[in-house]
């Protein structure tokens, strides 16, 4: 659901600045293939996993899909929190569904992440032992039911304006990861939007519970598209490899223009003095970004950094023997098997 | 004993769209055994009715062609042009052939 559209460094982020690296020597042939591979990514060409790729392009794609599937799975917990409050059971329900569906995503990522030569396992443990980030909008808490419906609208509407560019990356496995991601999005974002309008059409505690949610949502939905186009040290590469079409600000900007119509439709405020039509630029013009909580929070001093990870953890860990005893059973049955077979 | 047992072994997924299509690969996933492989292949893959037959294939039993073996393998075919209709200049009074 949730791409973190830029993709960050894993380990402490931002503050990692480091000196120039030393030149490596490329051979003839290497440098051949680089060329070849060049060629491909400025022909709009896939590349899939037994081609050669150089070295840069693996690790930051590893980086990127493996955030990404971490924030789908993490992002499993904010929603989940409400299935057993739901208001009704049609709410229940497709929550149920939407939820089921983040987990789906965060597993065709993982597999396309695999296609890379790294496995589950490493990704996991880089999870669970904090050395792997995921989008930093899962760091907040659903306080109202209001909040899954804000989620649904704001959160996977942000996500799709990242996602659908994906879907054309240059790496054939996790386009076609994306394709499929992006068929089930529209449905999240729309039971979202589809909430709120119920809710708004209530009582006047309901449209205050939507208009507080949106107020405490809004700012971190524009942080999730990443720092300013200057100060995003990966997108660089991200472009020239073909995995990034549109810059961080780009994609915000879309975001921006897509959702104000949507706001007044619904009758909720953006909290925002400074969003205005600007006639001239053809876009709304947006007031600032606090940078500063955002890197708090992805550097892990969010409200919820800590909770979320100790779920994750202690849900792998519950889960041990089920997977030990899984696979115990498999190999004793076609241990049987060859017996009876021989 | 959890750490002397490794992860579940890798299987790739086909569904078939609907009957009278060919199974198409969609993607792979992790299971314990051919069973449980089919029944996580319907939960990720088919959520939304699309499929109505699925196969599941243990990833390490497929054998795959190099992409450093494309020429040799592919290009032969490149210059057969005469294997293709378009080869053959037929009369328009002909019609359709």
């Amino acid at each position: 659901m949730y791409t973190q559209s830029f993709s960050v460094s894993d380990g402490n982020a931002k503050d990692t600045h480091k000196g120039p690296k030393p030149v490596p020597v490329i051979s003839a042939e290497d440098a051949a293939k680089i060329a070849a591979f060049e060629q491909r990514i400025a022909d709009d060409g896939r590349i899939e996993p037994q081609d050669w790729m150089p070295e840069a392009y693996r690790k930051t794609l590893v980086r990127q899909i493996s955030q990404h599937a971490h924030s789908e799975i993490v992002g499993m917990l904010p929603e989940g929190n409400w299935i057993t409050r739901a208001p009704s059971l049609k709410r229940k329900a497709i929550l149920i569904a939407k939820v089921q569906d983040e987990g789906g995503h965060g597993l065709y990522l993982y597999s396309a992440a695999e296609t890379l030569g790294v496995s589950r396992d490493k990704m996991l443990d880089d999870l669970h032992t904090g050395r792997a980030k995921y989008s930093s909008i899962f760091n907040y808490p659903t306080l109202t039911w209001a909040d899954v419906g804000v989620i649904g609208w704001l959160v996977d509407g942000a996500a799709i304006m990242n996602q659908i560019p994906l879907c054309r990356c240059s790496y054939g496995p996790y386009a076609r990861a994306m394709i499929r991601v992006c068929k089930e999005e529209s449905f999240h974002q729309r039971q979202g939007y589809e909430s709120l309008m119920v809710m708004m059409r209530g009582t006047e505690e309901q449209r205050a519970m939507v208009q507080d949610a949106v107020n405490r949502w809004w700012w971190r939905c524009l942080a999730m598209f990443g720092p300013p186009d200057a100060d995003s040290p990966n997108s660089a590469l991200g472009m020239r490899y073909g995995i990034k079409r549109f810059s961080n600000d780009d994609l915000r900007q879309k975001f921006v223009d897509a959702t104000v119509p949507q706001a007044e439709i619904l009758g909720v405020t953006l909290p925002d003095p400074d969003l205005k039509w600007n006639d001239q630029r053809g876009h709304y013009d947006y007031g600032a970004i606090d940078w500063d909580e955002f890197w708090r929070t992805v550097n892990g001093d969010g409200p919820c950094n800590k909770e979320r990870l100790a779920t994750r953890v202690k849900a792998d860990r519950d889960g041990q023997w089920v997977r030990d005893a899984a696979l115990a059973h498999a190999r004793k049955r076609a241990a049987r098997e060859a017996k009876e077979a021989a | 004993m959890s750490s002397a047992l490794k992860e579940w072994p890798l299987w790739e997924v086909f569904v078939r769209s609907k009957q009278g299509l060919e199974h198409k690969h969609c993607g792979s996933l992790h299971a314990a055994d051919a069973p449980q492989a089919l029944q996580m292949a319907r939960d990720v893959y088919t959520r939304r009715q699309e499929g109505v037959s699925i196969w599941v294939v243990r990833s390490a039993d497929i054998v795959a062609s190099s992409p450093d073996d494309k020429g040799e393998l592919f290009e032969p075919a490149a210059d057969k042009i005469y294997r293709h209709p378009t080869f053959y200049d037929i009369p328009d009074d002909v019609g359709h052939m």
